[in-house]
């Protein structure tokens, strides 16, 4: 039995938190939301040059080939700064979606950039609230529009989903987004540090990534991977929002004593330590089956997303409450976990979505 | 990361696997037995093996076997058909832990290989009428005379005592001094003139725990652990064993239980499996099994790595026992009319989930209630501070309680 990071992978995180610590404090969190620029640009960079936007791409095309592991600790770390940036975008679905399903010529021309952070990809799906019709169409001219898409406005390159007339009625298509037939509509969001934009494509110059007919096989294979890493940041996040709440509840007296000594403050900053516990439990098994391809994947990655959503909202918009009236000021810090918690949860979508498709899951292993 | 056994740990399993299958007794052999002689007979036949209590010392009766050997026995023992050895848990799990830390040489020899082999059984007598999650508020008196030390009060709670041979035990010997300090722990033969013992009637019907009375039980000074008023520090090394030996086993594979029944079950005439209200329930709970299962892995490859599991472990209890019975409870509403047919005792799969609607309650408080758990949690994993206590500092017998004064 071997549930546990290697010690290279934890020398990894060590660098990592050391790292976001001295560049990602929550004062860098606090300037992107505030400021009018879309993302910490710098700090981009810095990500880019440690090598993190390269952590699976093979070498062959510039990139670390390290595993999935590493990249869950990378997640997790980023999701415990809660860091602005267009990582979750980039790195867990558009470089995969070239990973999985990219030609030589689409991975040799791209991956390399995607590498080194020299550009920045993102996903498009969603076109009406919640899930419904695709109607965004062609293979390389296409038109439609895309709704609130995460790190759109900042993005190079992007992942469409259109809709097919063959196979399984969608396919992927990959945009270029510097071009006069792509508008971008930026939208104020929940979640500011995080910039989106709806994107217009008036027979924007594109083509297939992966085969004409197969887009809702991908994507369903390209959410199940990134709802793994999802998870990290997720889970990172709610013990930012533990730990928040905790040094707080300890410097604050009420009736004479730290309220963190009164049962309701602790019993609630225990469920909070058992929500994330369980949760990043799970994550690790679904590390495990993102890194060997296991066919538990699905199953693998529904549980750990399904913990991770609940427990980040939990500690959340518990932390907030632990602060009292100050936690709901626009001065103090627990707004970016509550904000950043809900990004999450809705951008792969949330939890109704995830508990059907572990159910789905658990139902397939069974009868297998 | 994986989830193979290391070269050693694989060895190990398949000696565990091969001896077991070769020696669980047969039909044949246990044949007329009642289940406790079909547990002493087991559990003799593995001590004399090496295979049970394999942690301990081999002086005491195990093997010096390590953390990890002991869950991989433990995964080999729960694939064999076999008597259950239950009885036989209290005394191992929480009284051999206490005798290992705080017994002399002369008892360790003397008592913990009759704890291994079954041929001693002991109960554990700390929880009082008074004196439950508050346990060192306990009032059960201990007063010297000659060698000897005399007890009088009662226990409640004690799963086992119709049936022990030896009881650990927590009393006070000093209410003059604040209630920690007046405690002081022994061993005590449960055949002594004076002890009394009456089953409680649950509210399942079942009779696990019972009532222990304590009428002029003289117990000789020898049998002391710890020094006299260092009965709280002895009670500690106990508590944590319990807690750990009671933590997450429950409930594993409960929510697929749950799927399985709703698959036999309609609802607006529809599998009750594919309606979404159940399959939100069936995630969430499947969720934080898998989460425990997980965590419990985690746990295992720090013991694999030789280190002590982190205080992660602690919320098995915590996270199993009322979600074992909210599911159940669950469970029952989707039978509907039938889901309140109960037999008392029957445990099989047809009435399992009555069986736990009507055990849980219990689950959730014996060996720390939900509350304390959640206490516990909050203060050793987390840094948080304890409640101001009003009975801090002062004399027990000044404190206030239930009944006035103690």
């Amino acid at each position: 039995m071997n549930f546990e990071f290697s010690e290279e992978q934890n020398l990894l995180r060590e660098q990592a938190r050391g790292f976001l610590a001295d560049n990602c404090s929550m004062k860098v969190v606090r300037q992107a939301l505030e400021s009018d620029s879309p993302f910490d640009a710098d700090l981009w960079r810095k990500v880019a040059e440690m090598g993190w936007t390269a952590t699976v791409i093979p070498e062959e095309f510039d990139g670390l080939g390290l595993s999935y592991l590493e990249l869950s600790v990378i997640a997790d770390e980023l999701g415990r700064a809660v860091a602005p940036l267009p990582f979750s975008s980039s790195v867990y679905l558009a470089t995969e979606a070239l990973l999985a399903y990219g030609s030589p010529e689409q991975k040799q021309n791209l991956l390399p950039r995607l590498a080194s952070g020299e550009i920045i990809g993102t996903f498009a799906m969603a076109e009406v609230k919640g899930e419904g019709a695709i109607n965004t169409t062609g293979t390389d001219k296409i038109s439609g529009t895309k709704l609130a898409v995460p790190d759109a406005d900042i993005a190079n390159i992007c992942v469409v989903v259109v809709k097919s007339d063959q196979g399984d009625g969608a396919s992927l298509c990959l945009v270029d987004l510097d071009q006069a037939e792509v508008s971008k509509e930026v939208v104020y969001t929940l979640d500011p540090s995080r910039s989106h934009a709806n994107l217009t494509f008036n027979s924007a110059s594109a083509e297939l990534l992966g085969k004409e007919g197969e887009g809702n096989a991908a994507v369903e294979n390209l959410f199940n991977r990134a709802a793994v890493l999802f998870a990290w940041e997720q889970t990172g996040g709610a013990d930012t929002a533990l730990e928040m709440a905790k040094e707080y509840a300890l410097g604050r007296y009420a009736f004479g004593r730290p309220i963190a000594s009164y049962q309701a403050i602790k019993h609630k900053l225990a469920h909070m330590y058992v929500n994330n516990t369980l949760a990043r439990s799970n994550c690790y098994y679904g590390a495990w089956a993102l890194n060997t391809n296991a066919p538990e994947l699905p199953l693998a990655a529904a549980t750990a997303r399904v913990s991770a959503i609940q427990a980040y909202y939990y500690a959340g918009k518990e932390n907030i409450q632990t602060h009292g009236g100050m936690g709901f000021t626009w001065e103090f810090d627990c707004q970016f976990m509550y904000r950043r918690s809900q990004l999450l949860a809705a951008t792969l979508g949330g939890e109704a979505k995830w508990q059907e498709k572990l159910v789905t899951a658990l139902e397939t292993q069974a009868a297998a | 990361m994986d989830f193979s056994d290391s070269a050693e740990e694989a060895k190990f399993r398949a000696e565990a696997a091969e001896w077991l299958q070769a020696n669980a007794p047969t039909d044949d052999e246990i044949k007329g037995l009642d289940e406790m002689a079909q547990a002493k007979l087991w559990q003799k036949r593995k001590v004399d093996a090496g295979w049970a209590c394999i942690r301990w010392p081999k002086e005491y009766g195990g093997r010096g076997a390590t953390a990890i050997e002991q869950v991989i026995l433990n995964d080999e023992q729960s694939k064999v058909k076999s008597p259950s050895t239950q009885f036989f848990s209290i005394g191992q799990g929480m009284a051999a832990p206490t005798l290992m830390t705080w017994a002399t040489e002369e008892q360790k020899r003397r008592y913990l290989p009759k704890l291994a082999s079954g041929e001693e059984i002991w109960c554990q007598l700390f929880s009082e009428p008074a004196g439950g999650s508050d346990l060192a508020a306990l009032r059960t008196r201990a007063v010297k005379d000659g060698d000897d030390w005399v007890i009088n009060g009662q226990k409640i709670w004690t799963s086992g005592a119709h049936y022990s041979d030896w009881g650990i035990l927590v009393v006070r010997t000093d209410p003059d001094v604040p209630k920690h300090q007046g405690l002081t722990y022994f061993f005590v033969n449960m055949h002594s003139p004076g002890v009394e013992i009456k089953p409680i009637k649950q509210l399942s019907s079942a009779s696990n725990f019972n009532e222990v009375y304590f009428t002029d039980v003289r117990i000789p000074d020898e049998q002391r652990l710890g020094a006299v008023g260092q009965g709280w520090q002895v009670a500690l090394t106990t508590l944590m064993n319990e807690r750990a030996s009671i933590g997450g086993t429950r409930s594993a594979g409960q929510a697929q239980s749950l799927l399985k029944l709703a698959a036999t079950l309609e609802i607006d005439g529809e599998p009750a499996s594919k309606n979404k209200a159940v399959r939100s329930r069936v995630a969430d709970w499947y969720a934080k099994e898998a989460g425990l299962r997980f965590t419990g892995y985690r746990s295992m490859t720090a013991m694999s790595r030789g280190e002590v599991p982190g205080p992660e472990n602690s919320i098995g209890k915590l996270v199993a026992a009322p979600m074992a019975q909210d599911l159940a409870s669950f469970a029952l509403e989707l039978q509907a009319q039938a889901g309140v047919i109960y037999t008392p005792l029957d445990e099989s799969f047809d009435n399992m989930f009555q069986h736990n609607y009507m055990n849980i309650p219990g689950g959730r408080i014996a060996g720390g209630t939900d509350e304390i758990m959640a206490n516990i949690i909050a203060e050793r994993v987390l840094g948080l501070p304890q409640e101001p206590r009003v009975d801090k500092g002062i004399p027990f017998s000044d404190v206030p309680t239930s009944g006035g004064k103690s």
